[in-house]
This record gives structure tokens, sequence and C-alpha cells, in this order.
């Protein structure tokens, strides 16, 4: 059994399957940037109470499973999206779906994900990946980060959906209820909403953890670091930053490119409103979170262990929170009509 | 980021998929471009790695010294910490940590460690021998 669906690779595991879930409706529309973008994917959030590997919590982008819900909300397509108690059940209901030829989002974790290299097996329950089809005891599976199509057995495929630990998947499983065609207009208006949604998670959400007051705090705190923390627990610190700003699904320059390539799809929906101007700079705090992630990695290799390089380190950030926030601050001024 | 700029540097995914990344063009214009891994990410993996081989060495010590069970050494072997066990075994986070003393350990009844040896995807002689198969 196998539905019509084409596997793409993607740069970010969410965004890729959405955008390969609505590539057909969309008539080949609907992109990996548009999908991030009209999904307010992009964040930052640092939160040093929550553990992730004895490391600080720090997010370059939303939580796993919004930007799917975003984005189909904002496109006014009504979505299915559903979690189980059972094992037995979410496969039964898979198969369903599968059969009636609809192929299905899932969210799984990745420590047991058996084509994924060792190396990057961790506790992380965030991961998407689009099921297309079966043959007998073999789920044929797209995900999205992997150049070509692979296939898990039904034990492996329940294994990974049903991962425990922080964000457990319980199965989840997402899809859009009906094959409506999406059109020109539908996308310009959710590119709107989403940017408008982004502008608030950025600029709007209270305290000091998150958008772009988090990347300055971040800063702030980085600089105390050497004396807090210690040279070695400070190195691990920076070394779990770079990872989740740069590893596989970030697009590189944590996510900040990807959001840059939306604004420019974006300005051929919305010509005159100044986009390609907010992508240059979006571009450009990319490239000073690159440049920071190579000050970071002079610290957590050992070449760098002064307190003048935690600082440097530290006004990386300060300055990138200031390009963010007059990038969005300039977006939220945008006149839509 | 200018796609020439893109960095080729092999990492562990890179001898298995090269990684999408999106890069400008000569004419500024996004595009999306492959990467096979970028030295300055492979170097944060690799520290993370070597902290997790240096806990589990710890561990492995720990619970020959009769200072705590092998759960112990299995919960850093498989990157768990107690709340990832508790929610693989069914126990509660409290019964876990008594389930770290070797004393309690030792006296757990066969269908207790066979929780822990599925949690960990093992066997029960496995878990009680600290044996480690490459998987």
């Amino acid at each position: 059994m196998k539905t019509e669906f084409e596997h793409r690779q993607a740069a970010h595991c969410e965004s890729g399957v959405i955008s390969n879930l609505l590539r057909q409706t969309s008539g080949g529309k609907m992109t990996e940037p548009l999908a991030f973008g009209i999904g307010a994917g992009l964040f930052f959030a640092y939160i040093p109470l929550i553990k992730i590997n004895n490391g600080p919590a720090i997010a370059f982008r939303t939580l796993p499973g919004h930007i799917f819900s975003r984005t189909c909300k904002s496109l006014n397509i009504p979505i299915i999206k559903k979690r189980f108690f059972s094992k037995e059940s979410a496969e039964a209901f898979l198969r369903e779906q599968l059969d009636k030829g609809i192929a299905v989002g899932c969210q799984v974790g990745v420590y047991y994900l058996p084509y994924f290299p060792k190396e990057y097996r961790f506790h992380f329950n965030g991961h998407n990946l689009v099921v297309y089809g079966y043959d007998e005891d073999k789920y044929l599976i797209s995900d999205p980060i992997m150049h070509e199509a692979t296939t898990l057995s039904s034990y492996e495929l329940q294994r990974v959906r049903f991962a425990k630990g922080a964000l457990a998947p319980n199965g989840q499983i997402y899809f859009p209820k009906t094959a409506t065609t999406i059109t020109k207009e539908q996308i310009k208006q959710a590119i709107k909403a989403g940017i408008k949604r982004n502008v608030y998670n950025m600029l709007s959400i209270p305290g000091s953890f998150a958008g772009v007051a988090g990347i300055k705090n971040t800063g702030v705190k980085i600089k105390k670091w050497l004396d807090k923390l210690g040279l070695k627990k400070a190195g691990l610190y920076l070394a779990q930053l770079v990872r989740m700003q740069e590893e596989i699904g970030t697009g590189g320059g944590g996510f900040r490119y990807i959001y840059a390539a939306f604004l420019q799809e974006a300005d051929a929906y919305w010509p005159g409103k100044g986009l390609l101007v907010v992508s240059a700079t979006f571009t450009q705090a990319g490239d000073m979170w690159r440049t920071a992630a190579v000050q970071a990695a002079g610290i957590f290799k050992g070449r760098l262990t002064n307190q003048q390089d935690f600082d440097k380190m530290g006004d990386y950030l300060i300055e990138i929170a200031a390009v963010e926030k007059q990038a969005f601050e300039t977006l939220k001024k945008i006149k839509w009509d | 980021m200018k796609k020439e700029d893109i960095p080729q540097d092999l990492s562990a995914l890179g001898k298995i998929t090269k990684e999408v990344c999106y890069a400008t063009d000569d004419d500024g214009k996004y595009q999306t471009a492959l990467s096979s891994g970028w030295n300055v990410k492979i170097d944060a993996l690799d520290l993370a790695w070597s902290d997790i081989d240096k806990r589990i060495a710890a561990a492995k010590q720990k619970v020959r010294n009769n200072e705590a069970s092998p759960i112990h050494f299995f919960m850093e072997y498989r990157l768990m910490d107690l709340s990832i066990l508790a929610d693989y075994s069914g126990f509660w986070q409290w019964q876990v940590k008594r389930h770290l003393k070797p004393d309690v350990f030792k006296k757990l009844p066969n269908n207790k460690l066979q929780k822990y040896a599925d949690a960990f995807n093992i066997t029960v002689e496995d878990l009680k021998t600290m044996t480690v198969h490459e998987d």
C-alpha cells in the first residue's frame, strides 16, 4: 500500500513534513521556508531550569508540533491531530489512514531511530517524519532530514512513536483533514498572520527568557559563566548552545537563514513592504550566530580561556539581540492592506 | 551565508546523508544546498560525547566499588535521567532512586529486573553483570 507522496529532503524536520504533506494540494507552492515562516517557527529561549543532557535547555525554534498547527490554521486547513494511550490503536489508526491513501505526519523520538547515526541519538522526542505507505511489516518512511526515503519495521516505528521522556510523542499523528486546494491568496494572508505571530513571540513574551530579550539576557549571563560554572562546565554549556543552533534540522545559523529565505519568498506575495531588506538583516543575524559559534568552539576546545573571551562571546549575543530586535520592529510596523 | 561559504567538513551524519542548508547565490537570492558538516558543530558534538563517555566510565567504577547498582551504569549508558528511566520502566522516580542502591538492587525480584532490562533494551543477565553489547 503506497499513497501518492513524494519524498523531498528539507533542512528542518517539521517544516519539511508540512511542506511535503501540502505540496500537492498547494500545487507546489508550499515550500519549506513558507511553512516555517507561516508557522512562526523562529524563536529563542534559554531555560536553565530544564536540563537536557546535563545542560540548559536552549531553543532556536518554537515548540515541536506548533508549526504544523499554526501553518494549517493560518491557511484555514482543518487538521486531524491525535495522540494515543495504546500502541495497538495507534498502529490501527495509522493503517486506516494509509489504506485511505492519506500520508501522515508522525512525531517520534530519535533515540531508537535505527537509520540515525549513533552520535545523533539522544532522547529528543520532537522529531517528525511522514509515513506514506506500508509493505507487509515494513512502513515506508519519508524523513525530511534524510536524502532518500527509508523504511521502518512496525516494531521500530512503534518504539519511536512511543518514546518516553520530555515531549513524549504518545504516538502523535497529524495530517490535513481534507485535500483542499490551497490558493495564492490563502498563502498571502497566512504569511501576514505568521509574521505577526512571530513578531509577538520575539518581542512581546513577558520575562527575559524568550525572544530577543532572551538572547540579550543569555549574552549577559554567558559573561558570568567562567566564574559561576568553571571553564569545563561553561564549555559544555557553550557546546550545547552551538549544537542547538547548528545541528541537523536548523538549516544553519539557528534557523535564521530559513527565516531569511521565507521573507524573500514572502516578498513575492507582498511586494513593496520592504521584506527583502528585512530578509537581508536576518541573513546578517545568521552570519553573526555562526561567528559566535566559532568563538564558542574556541572556548570549549580550550584555546580561549580568559574572561575577555567570555565577554566577547556574551557581546556577540547582545549584538545579535539588537539586530533581531530592529528586524522584528521593522516587521511590526508594516502596514498590511 | 553565501553558497560558496557552506562548510563541507565530514561529520558522522555526513557519512550517511548530507544536510540541507539555506544560503545565498551571487544575486543574494536564497537557495538550498547540501553540506556534509561543519567542524565547529562536529567539535561540539564530540565534546558532548567525551563528557558522556567520562560519565559512563565513572558510573562503571561506582558500581564496581559497590556504591551504586548497575541501573546507575545503564542510565548513563542509555543517556537517561531519573524521569526518562521512570517513564520507560513504569517505576516512580523515588523507586528508581531506591533501586540505585546496591543492597536494594540485589533483592529485586526478576519481574522488576525485567522492567529495567526492557527499558534499557538489554537482558536481565546483562543488567546484573553490567554487560554491554554494541547495538
